[in-house]
């Protein structure tokens, strides 16, 4: 189905991945000297699921460049305007997070977010940026996170759903205070560290493995995050996966109600329902939307849910996701529709709420003066 | 409709802390002892009929904030025995879903033999004696 409507709030969308050659103006000396000398100003820091030339990394239709078009022009032509998007939600999947040397990973993150605000939000009032942490250092990525959260344009912190650990470890609780002091939603990205194998046996050979094992690091995500106590450690938190799907919610939900039932008692905290709370703080982009056969399937997992709250639009541009304008599946029921490209979206980030917030007021003033 | 008093145990078949599986009128009670007082609990988990007499015996496990632990009311909540769902002893209300989910709960009461043995009652177990006190359930 296409957009019928504008105002649409688009929660991920990717950015071109910087070369060095450009991020090299945003570190001081001593590193641009280091990755020089190290020749590690010759890597392109893709991460490894995603290579350029994947197929599903980037449209056919998407791929071609023209030679008069800035990228910022290009991704308004191809993202933006034909979805008549009013906010779109950038993020950039730099490799920086893998490398095994903190202050470098940091160095690099902070580059990226940089080149995120010089290069793109500056020129681009509808696009709003995710700020990029070190996961693996709770102290860089807290660091990061105080220094670039008085830029309002950026709404969320990012960080890949497979990265040292559990995301819901304590080790890891300072960056989510971070983020819930400073009204930052916290995003969890597909995509691994390579810490671990992304299957709970062992290395798998294909992407095709790597893809699908995806779901389930989101699902174990969400439950360290429910267990270990995140949500009650950060009240005002929400949880937003990006390419995580969101089919197997149904069943991750039923799943954990009844688990829990017997071993509540390990973690008390947990003091009601897990899936009451997950449906309160767990949000889940739209696309890539692991496509039921027919609209009808999709109604039904909808309803499965049980929960008009939690999905949040995404285009996921430039991955391969959709044909043409067709961005949202068949079998969204229209009152939902609305609510998952403009009001889902205004909820879970503090921030957008926030700025709609002072745009109504403003228009209000405006309307009674 | 008014209930029927039965003598369901002798008192000092089931000391505190313990607790005895009776039949009364066809059903499976739970008989449980905290500290002197009695309470009577259908022994059939809503979930899947398990034993709540079979179960653990055990506290009220609560936390404040994440790695805040404390136990209250020892000795006061059955772990069903199959899947380990909670209920309080004193009222069958299950602690994970208090408003679907309760186990029937009788009211018991300790009656001396001496009240006892003027009647009415059922006891299709035992003989009253005088000297003895029992554990009634109305139902």
């Amino acid at each position: 189905m296409k957009v019928l409507f504008s105002g649409a709030i688009d929660c991920d969308l990717h950015l071109p991945l910087p070369g060095m050659a450009t991020l090299m103006p945003y570190v001081d000396a001593f590193w641009r000297e280091q990755f020089v000398t190290r020749r590690i100003d010759r890597m392109d820091f893709a991460l490894t699921s995603f290579p350029a030339q994947t197929p599903l990394g980037m449209r056919e239709d998407w791929r071609d460049v023209r030679a008069s078009e800035t990228p910022l022009d290009k991704l308004r032509r191809e993202a933006l305007t034909p979805f008549g998007t009013r906010i779109a939600i950038a993020s950039i999947l730099h490799g920086a997070v893998a490398l095994y040397n903190d202050d470098m990973a940091a160095v690099l993150c902070s580059a990226v977010n940089d080149h995120m605000a010089r290069d793109w939000l500056d020129h681009e009032p509808r696009l709003r940026g995710s700020i990029l942490v070190v996961a693996q250092s709770a102290e860089h990525a807290v660091r990061e996170i105080e220094r670039v959260a008085a830029d309002k344009r950026f709404v969320q912190v990012l960080m890949l759903v497979m990265g040292d650990t559990l995301p819901g470890k304590r080790q890891l609780w300072p960056i989510y205070r971070a983020c819930e002091k400073h009204g930052l939603s916290l995003a969890l990205h597909a995509g691994s560290a390579y810490r671990h194998a992304p299957t709970g046996s062992g290395w798998p050979s294909y992407y095709v493995e790597d893809y699908v094992a995806q779901s389930t690091a989101f699902e174990n995500a969400i439950v360290s995050f429910l267990a270990e106590g995140v949500f009650n450690a950060c009240p005002n938190l929400k949880l937003v996966c990006l390419e995580s799907g969101f089919t197997w919610l149904p069943t991750l939900l039923w799943r954990l109600n009844k688990e829990w039932r017997g071993v509540r008692q390990e973690a008390p905290w947990l003091d009601r329902m897990p899936a009451e709370v997950l449906r309160e703080r767990v949000r889940l982009s739209l696309q890539p939307v692991d496509a039921p056969p027919d609209g009808a399937m999709l109604k039904r997992v909808l309803a499965h849910i049980d929960c008009d709250d939690m999905l949040l639009f995404s285009s996921d541009y430039p991955h391969a996701q959709f044909k043409g304008l067709e961005i949202l599946p068949d079998g969204l029921p229209d009152n939902l529709i609305r609510k998952i490209m403009i009001e889902n979206p205004i909820a879970s980030y503090p921030r957008l709420q926030a700025e709609f917030a002072a745009a109504q007021e403003t228009g209000h003033e405006r309307a009674t003066s | 409709m008014s209930k029927t008093r039965h003598i369901a145990a002798r008192v000092d078949e089931i000391p505190p802390g313990s607790r005895k599986k009776v039949a009364i009128a066809g059903r499976d009670i739970a008989l449980f002892n905290i500290a002197g007082d009695f309470f009577a609990l259908g022994d059939k988990c809503p979930h899947e009929s398990g034993s709540l007499c079979a179960g653990r015996i055990i506290g009220l496990a609560e936390a404040d904030e994440p790695g805040k632990y404390r136990l209250s009311r020892d000795g006061e909540f059955v772990k069903c025995s199959w899947h380990g769902w909670e209920f309080d002893i004193r009222t069958g209300q299950s602690w994970c879903d208090p408003a679907n989910t309760r186990v029937r709960a009788y009211e018991a009461s300790i009656e001396p033999g001496a009240a006892l043995i003027k009647g009415p009652y059922v006891a299709e177990t035992y003989a009253v004696r005088v000297e003895e006190n029992y554990v009634v359930i109305d139902l």
